[in-house]
């Protein structure tokens, strides 16, 4: 199981990260609410997946789980479980609770 | 964990035939070598590790890259192998064998590169060879289906190349002619004569073959090769 805060967290140094990766300046503000995917979006779809892939990452290394955001289920959805830094966090949380069990 | 200093070749199929010669291969070189394959494997090298994986199980490749990136912190090379192979005429194919060979053959190697990749990106270096056979451009009867998954093999390996080579990933394919391995000790001899009558070079291909084609992609100098396929023995 993964805390609603280290997963906020991840999502948050991960897009750091790729931000570096990218070469492009991060936004002044990054929070909760920031856009991921979609209109006012702060990456392209791109960066979305390198974003994904840098999460993925960190959780093996930080909690030692194994876990492909991008699944079925989060593919099929209606909106996007990756369309704020909030959202996506939940999301983690979500899928780190069902690989679980 | 610091990525180890030797790099890290992941071979698929590698209990028996090809993917054994090839783990041995680059074992000899230096590399930490991971390989997998439905069975136990038996080379005892310490700087070889075995997976029993199989290649189209999400989870369980999943759970085996982990585990490499765990103990390596790093994928350099990913070389897939694994494949099955069922030769029948397209008449008498079952549905359950044709799924079977898309789920290894296509299906397997997506989920390995895949996985693999997301590796390799971080590093910003990799060099995936995916195997194909040369019964696909030479539309052979009686492997209809097989050369088909084939065939998907190399139009994803190229799209693969596009794909990735923004994180200095390079993906290539391979398609051996007829080497004597278990795959093909079932074939008619009158019909392995008559494919490699039909070749430029007229002999079985060797595992020594596959292994300088594999040498020559995962160079690091051939780091502009990319989206390529290359069979043996004069086929295009």
């Amino acid at each position: 199981m993964i805390a609603r805060t280290d997963a906020y967290d991840i999502v948050l140094k991960s897009l750091t990260e790729v931000f570096a990766q990218i070469g492009t300046p991060a936004p002044d503000k990054v929070g909760e609410d920031t856009v991921l995917v979609g209109n006012d979006a702060v990456l392209d779809s791109l960066g979305v997946v390198q974003l994904i892939v840098e999460v993925e990452q960190r959780l093996e290394e930080t909690h030692g789980v194994s876990l492909t955001l991008a699944n079925d289920k989060a593919m099929s959805q209606r909106n996007s479980p990756f369309r704020t830094v909030g959202v996506f966090a939940e999301h983690v949380v979500a899928t780190a609770l069902e690989a679980a069990s | 964990m610091t990525p180890s200093e030797r790099p890290v070749l992941l071979v698929t199929g590698s209990r028996k035939g090809i993917g054994r010669y090839l783990a041995e291969h680059y074992l000899k070189k230096g590399y930490f070598v991971e390989g997998c394959s439905r069975g136990d494997g038996d080379i005892g090298d310490p700087s070889y590790h075995h997976h029993h994986v199989d290649v189209a199980d999400e989870k369980a490749v999943r759970g085996m890259v982990a585990d490499i990136t765990k103990r390596h912190g790093r994928i350099d090379v990913v070389l897939n192998n694994a494949a099955i192979a069922s030769m029948n005429h397209v008449l008498l194919t079952p549905a359950k064998s044709a799924n079977r060979m898309l789920e290894v053959n296509v299906t397997g190697t997506m989920l390995v590169c895949r996985d693999a990749a997301k590796v390799m990106m971080r590093r910003r270096y990799g060099r995936i060879v995916n195997f194909t056979t040369i019964v696909a451009p030479i539309a052979l009867a009686g492997e209809a289906v097989y050369a088909a998954s084939k065939s998907a093999v190399v139009t994803f390996t190229r799209i693969l190349a596009f794909e990735l080579g923004q994180w200095g990933i390079t993906c290539n394919s391979f398609g051996a002619t007829p080497i004597m391995t278990d795959m093909i000790r079932g074939v008619p001899q009158d019909k392995i004569d008559a494919v490699v009558n039909g070749l430029a070079i007229k002999r079985l291909g060797t595992p020594e073959d596959c292994a300088n084609v594999c040498d020559f992609f995962i160079h690091p100098a051939s780091d502009n090769i990319t989206g390529q396929v290359i069979y043996l023995g004069g086929v295009t």
